[in-house]
């Protein structure tokens, strides 16, 4: 076994870190999130130009990367500096259209000349996938969707919409679904705003909506099944990069904060405390790193290691968070600090694919089936 | 033993539940329903309504506006104020500086501040915290020097709560740098709008303005309003933070949420069904009810031991970690219950005039900023590290 980074993924981190480290600090990143798009079209265009969108995806579809450690590389690193670009919602839409084989619209988007969404949670479906109520139909040949669809990563700014719809089946069913290519035209109705934690989303109405079918009709839920492994892989590489990033500051502000005439760092209530929060962190980073390892595995082994990685970042996510903000004190509740957006980002990650509960039951659900 | 409330307990409760369906004002418990942001206006007028019914200030002398309620009583007003929606009472002035000058202020000052505080013709603000001295208070370095008829006094309050709407501070500033640094403590009343005095604004990690700083350059304060001995700040001081523990275990502020938490679990769906029939969920919500059901024993007790004349100790610590850790818990299961909208927020959204449709549920706004807001209940009056400190010493031979 070898969990060291082979030379080029190496050289991918280090380029990516370098660039954030003089392009990204956080006064930069607050500026970025509360702009009206909630994310620099300026710098999304620097990431293209650096290849870091192509890291995504296999050659094959136009990128150079695309299997599970470039994820891990890339979104570590994004964690570190809480990037607000749309890489997520970049990696879901672009996933499926690299399984149905649009190549054309997926090479625009790696050069950063076209903007994707995955337009698939519903306001009901909670986290999850199968529950699609959106419908398509199909008249004079050509497809049409109708539906409302919830907290869609990057959806307004997105040039196109890759839409989940049923076109066979009841609500629960994962036969029956079908994706769709969407144009985010004038018609398409967006309410856009920033999440709690500064990144763009949208709800997105459509009303009998021209659409273009990806794949085969009726057979997209393992597609959204992979992408979705895919992005669970992403963000939690995502919260591991902002656990390290919160873990050394509150290690830092130990050290400086003195109280009672010494450090607060050397009362062992808190430096035990600090070590679990190190112990835990080591856990997620291995929970990565197998989600990630197995990212091409069989869809059930694919699942599972997908589902204990967002689970741990829900639980571990949550005692890094609070432990940070808590140990900060006063200091750690101030939007001036920035350790708390990084407690913002940690938590808020566990509202994103399926929380620690839906996971912890979905690990179940799926070594029954094993 | 009799854990039943008496015949004219349930008749109290019934009471206090009339006069808040009669006087609590829809417009403000709507506001806190949906959490959304309450102004000095709305705080001002539900003081003013308390205050015309005499329970602005139950804990207080009879003489000076009190209710000679039992302990139950106060926890049952406690319980029905939280269960209709009433915003908290705003504490600085009746729970926190009052209690310290009904015991060790001068007649003149009792005469002159308390009306005033329950007519509201004073906003009192807290200066503790400074800087440098959060969980370490004693070491506070605000100084106070003697001038004549007046204090001059300089440096730097903290984390002050509300001080934007604030007209007077109670202060702990440093009269003395003999002996140990409890030693040197005074506690003085300072007006706001001293030369000298300056508010500037802490935002929070939710964006909200609620704290600010305090900054005092070269102000003169009256030597009258200092109170009780000089040096002699940090007894009153811890008077102060043990009095007032009807609150401390956030009893009805949890109970009134965890039935808010229930309402909005039963109208969330996960795979068709209600969350609350869904068993991952349910136990979250059963572990925290049972705790808080624990929990208002806990508190109860303590409380009819201090009506029986019990001397405040340890005890106000106990049940400000477990009360703060149960609320906390209840403001994780909330967002939690939401799923995937927790994440939409919107500012605009809390305040009173924003009339457009809500993104997602109703009540879904505010519940992620509110869970990341009460973070600071484990870390204000007393972090819970602080509390765990004074149990482990005074109640632990180790």
């Amino acid at each position: 076994m070898d969990f060291s980074l082979k030379d080029d993924r190496r050289m991918l981190q280090e380029t990516l870190m370098r660039f954030l480290a003089d392009n990204y600090d956080i006064e930069k990143r607050h500026g970025f999130a509360m702009s009206d798009e909630h994310f620099s079209r300026e710098m999304w265009g620097q990431f293209a130009e650096l290849g870091i969108i192509g890291a995504l995806f296999p050659e094959k579809v136009g990128g150079y990367g695309g299997e599970g450690v470039d994820l891990m590389v890339v979104f570590e690193a994004l964690g570190r500096h809480l990037v607000v670009e749309p890489f997520l919602p970049t990696l879901l839409a672009g996933s499926v259209l690299a399984g149905t084989g649009n190549i054309h619209l997926l090479e625009q988007a790696i050069a950063g000349d076209r903007l994707l969404a995955l337009a698939h949670g519903e306001p009901d479906s909670r986290y999850e996938l199968e529950r699609v109520a959106t419908t398509a139909v199909k008249k004079d040949d050509a497809w049409h969707v109708s539906g409302n669809k919830a907290v869609v990563l990057g959806g307004k700014a997105a040039t196109h919409l890759v839409v989940s719809a049923r076109t066979s089946g009841e609500q629960g069913e994962e036969k029956g679904i079908s994706l769709f290519l969407v144009e985010n035209r004038e018609s398409v109705r967006c309410r856009d705003y920033a999440t709690f934690d500064g990144y763009a989303a949208a709800e997105i109405v459509l009303d009998d909506e021209a659409a273009e079918l990806l794949g085969e009709e009726g057979n997209g839920f393992p597609l959204l099944e992979e992408a979705h492994a895919r992005a669970i892989t992403a963000v939690t590489a995502e919260a591991l990069g902002a656990m390290e990033v919160a873990r050394a500051m509150t290690v830092e502000y130990m050290k400086e904060r003195k109280q009672f005439g010494v450090p607060i760092g050397k009362f062992q209530a808190l430096q035990h405390r600090m070590a679990d929060v190190l112990i835990e962190i080591e856990q997620m980073r291995s929970a990565v790193i197998n989600t990630a390892g197995h990212l091409g595995d069989t869809p059930l082994v694919r699942e599972r290691y997908a589902s204990s990685a967002k689970y741990l970042a829900g639980t571990i996510g949550r005692q890094v968070a609070e432990e940070a903000i808590q140990i900060h004190g006063g200091m750690g509740m101030t939007w001036e600090y920035a350790v708390g957006h990084f407690a913002k980002r940690i938590i808020m990650i566990d509202h994103l694919f399926g929380d620690t509960d839906h996971h912890l039951e979905r690990y179940i659900a799926l070594g029954r089936n094993g | 033993m009799d854990l039943g409330y008496s015949k004219e307990e349930n008749e109290f409760r019934e009471e206090v539940r009339n006069f808040l369906a009669e006087n609590l004002p829809e417009r403000i418990s709507e506001k806190v329903r949906l959490g959304k942001r309450l102004g000095r206006d709305d705080m001002a007028r539900w003081h003013a309504i308390l205050n015309e019914r005499g329970w602005l200030a139950p804990g207080w002398p009879a003489e000076h506006g009190g209710t000679n309620w039992t302990a139950v009583q106060k926890h049952i007003f406690d319980e029905e104020t939280w269960a209709a929606g009433a915003p908290r009472t705003v504490p600085f002035g009746i729970s926190m500086l009052a209690p310290v000058l009904h015991k060790f202020g001068s007649e003149e000052q009792k005469r002159h501040y308390l009306p005033r505080i329950l007519d509201g013709t004073d906003w009192w603000c807290q200066g503790y915290s400074e800087p440098g001295a959060g969980s370490d208070l004693a070491s506070l370095r605000t100084s106070a020097t003697r001038d004549g008829d007046h204090y001059i006094v300089n440096g730097q309050k903290t984390w002050t709560t509300l001080g934007q709407y604030a007209n007077m501070i109670f202060c702990l500033v440093r009269t003395s740098g003999e002996g140990k640094p409890q030693e040197g403590i005074s506690f003085l009343l300072i007006d706001m709008d001293t030369p000298g005095v300056e508010v500037r604004p802490i935002i929070l990690i939710d964006g909200e303005h609620e704290v600010n700083e305090v900054f005092f350059d070269n102000v003169k304060v009256p030597v009258e309003n200092l109170v009780g001995e000089e040096n002699m700040g940090w007894t009153y001081a811890k008077y102060l933070l043990t009095h007032e523990r009807t609150g401390t275990a956030n009893i009805g502020n949890s109970n009134a949420a965890l039935q808010r938490l229930k309402k909005i679990a039963g109208e969330q769906r996960k795979a068709g069904r209600s969350l609350l029939d869904d068993p991952y969920f349910a136990a979250r919500l059963a572990r925290v009810e049972i705790d808080l059901e624990a929990m208002k024993t806990t508190n109860l007790r303590i409380l009819v031991d201090a009506d029986a004349g019990a001397a405040p100790g340890p005890e106000s610590s106990m049940l400000k970690v477990k009360g703060t850790i149960i609320r906390q818990e209840i403001n994780d299961l909330a967002r939690r219950a939401l799923g995937p909208y927790a994440l939409p927020f919107s500012s605009e959204a809390m305040d009173e005039g924003y009339n457009d449709e809500p993104v997602g549920p109703e009540y879904a706004n505010p519940i992620a900023a509110k869970y990341f807001n009460n973070r600071k209940m484990s870390i204000y009056a007393g972090s819970n590290e602080i509390q765990r400190e004074i149990i482990k010493k005074t109640k632990m031979d180790l």
